[in-house]
């Protein structure tokens, strides 16, 4: 997938004054800290990080940020004032964690975001650190992505010298691994533990690495926050809807003319996106929206959704991590469900019995329907193992599996009655749409 | 305040004591899983309720205090 700046390309609506998280940047270049700062101005902290000042600078930054209606760009869109202000709470100093781990197969957005604009991020978790008085701070990402992790840590180290950082900001390598980004699993990993997601209570916010209130956000979100803490909330608004404010970076891949990384305003349809990643290649069948924990929408259902969390919420899919995949007619949706959620069964932590056993049963059931037909009842199986597995598991990576494989059964209904008279179609020998990590065959 | 059972799923090792214990309001998934019904515990389970969370070998069936209804 090529990585692409984004660009105001569409004609029919003003995006003028984007892009915003990767303002300044030409085509594949990187912004160092000099044309960072010439692009945005100075990171703005107050000299005396420990006075009376600073603790109410700390609050009021706290405020702009939950006026501004920010919500994580990691997955659930929690509202990122109130996670930092009960961090904030919490006893003593705290910790904060930039997840840049980025686990989402069709994802490039943070990689993106790490690679060309790192020092924006940086100045995210320098605010976030500051807003929850934290003492420390850590950047998560994959381990084996060595030129991301060495881009940052010379970043890092070039803030260091020019004095700009309020705490030490370390670069961790978690396990490339779907269930190792999850939150619980990088603190886990920090706490020199084996880094699966864990039990809670305790939440994060209330005890996480080194038993300290932490604040773990997405590398855009914090990105986001950098931009909020400079511009201001009335700033952030400007852009989006007013139920859903801002920008959000969205990767768009499948049969499109120009799959990438765009920056769009919140609430653009879905259709009017994938128009600006250069429009289908072929008549696209279906969408799915917001990843592998993500949601199969018909093709006419998915053009006018609005993308952000309610407005894809009142069609009955969740914005994820902002990823959109167009299917093409030719391709089957059922034989992709069925090798993506092999792949998540494959990647579970094996922890919990309702998704160690129901996740490879779910994806077994899935596969006889799409390789071999079905026997006549797959379809009632998977509905009967998505009720049986739903909420079960210590974090919702069952959830996340069961919420694809619903959404296939209603999205491509008509193919799996096809298959159940005639057997698989032609699609099933399609090259896969869907990335999946390894590229093991998967039936 | 009203008590709700909770299974911790990386702990529970599936031995299925409890839903021996407690079937009014524990059954077991295909895999030998506890499956717990949905709301609070009625008032006259609560004694067996705790002695199910006293009896499960690895400590997995919690029981959770909660405000309101
Ligand atoms: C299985 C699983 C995997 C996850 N992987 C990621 C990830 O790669 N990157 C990420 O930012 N969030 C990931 N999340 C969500 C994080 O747990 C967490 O909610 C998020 O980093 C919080 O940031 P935000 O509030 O800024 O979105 C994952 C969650 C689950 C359940
Ligand atoms: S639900 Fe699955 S992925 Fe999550 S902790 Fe349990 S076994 Fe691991
Ligand atoms: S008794 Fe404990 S370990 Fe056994 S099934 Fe019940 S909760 Fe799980």
């Amino acid at each position: 997938m090529t990585l692409l700046a984004p660009r105001p390309v569409h004609p029919g609506r003003a995006q003028g004054h984007l892009p915003r998280l990767l303002a300044g940047l030409a085509d594949g270049s990187r912004a160092g800290l000099h044309l960072h700062e010439a692009t945005f101005g100075p990171l703005p902290l107050p000299a005396e990080p420990a006075s009376a000042a600073a603790r109410r600078a700390a609050s009021r930054l706290i405020d702009v940020v939950e006026r501004s209606g920010l919500t994580g760009r990691g997955g659930a869109g929690f509202p990122t004032g109130r996670k930092l202000r009960s961090v904030a709470a919490g006893h003593g100093p705290a910790v904060v964690v930039a997840n840049g781990c980025e686990g989402e197969p069709a994802s490039r957005k943070d990689r993106l975001l790490l690679s060309r604009a790192p020092h924006l991020v940086l100045d995210g978790v320098a605010l976030a650190a500051f807003a929850v008085g934290a003492s420390q701070a850590y950047v998560a990402v994959h381990a084996g992505e060595e030129r991301l992790a060495a881009g940052l840590e010379a970043a890092v180290q070039a803030r260091e010298v020019a004095g700009i950082d309020p705490v030490p900001v370390r670069i961790v390598r978690v396990e490339p691994r779907y269930v190792a980004s999850e939150q619980t699993a990088i603190v886990q990993r920090i706490n020199d533990g084996p880094g699966l997601p864990t039990f809670t209570p305790p939440r994060t916010h209330e005890r996480g690495v080194g038993g300290r209130p932490t604040a773990v956000n997405n590398v855009e979100t914090l990105a986001h926050l950098a931009l909020i803490a400079r511009y201001g909330n009335s700033w952030f608004r400007q852009a989006g809807v007013p139920s859903a404010p801002g920008t959000a970076l969205v990767t768009v891949s499948g049969s499109v003319a120009r799959p990438g990384v765009y920056e769009i305003e919140l609430g653009t349809p879905a259709g009017e996106v994938l128009m600006i990643a250069g429009g289908p290649t072929e008549r696209p069948q279906a969408i799915l929206v917001g990843g592998y924990f993500g949601t199969w929408l018909p093709a006419e259902a998915a053009w006018p959704a609005p993308l952000s969390h309610p407005g894809l919420r009142s069609v009955g899919a969740a914005m994820g991590a902002g990823i959109i995949v167009a299917l093409p007619e030719s391709s089957c949706g059922l034989a992709e469900t069925a090798r993506v959620v092999r792949y998540l069964a494959d990647e579970s932590a094996g922890q919990c019995g309702p998704c160690a056993f129901g996740l490879p049963a779910l994806a077994d059931a899935l596969a006889d329907l799409a390789y071999h037909g079905g026997r006549g009842d797959a379809a009632e199986r998977i509905s009967r193992l998505i009720r049986l597995i739903e909420g079960r598991g210590a974090c919702r990576h069952p959830d996340g599996a069961t919420q694809l494989a619903g959404s296939a059964l209603a999205a491509f209904g008509d193919d799996a009655r096809w298959h159940g008279r005639r057997g698989p179609c032609h699609g099933v020998q399609r090259p896969p749409v869907l990335p999946v990590p390894g590229d093991v065959e998967y039936w | 305040m009203s008590q709700r059972l909770r299974v911790n799923p990386i702990m529970c090792a599936g031995h299925g004591m409890c839903a021996e214990l407690l079937p009014e309001l524990i059954t077991l998934d295909p895999w030998g899983y506890p499956i717990i019904a949905r709301g609070p515990v009625p008032d006259e389970l609560t004694p067996m309720a705790s002695r199910a969370a006293a009896a499960c070998p690895t400590l997995a069936l919690l029981i959770v205090e909660e405000e309101g209804r």
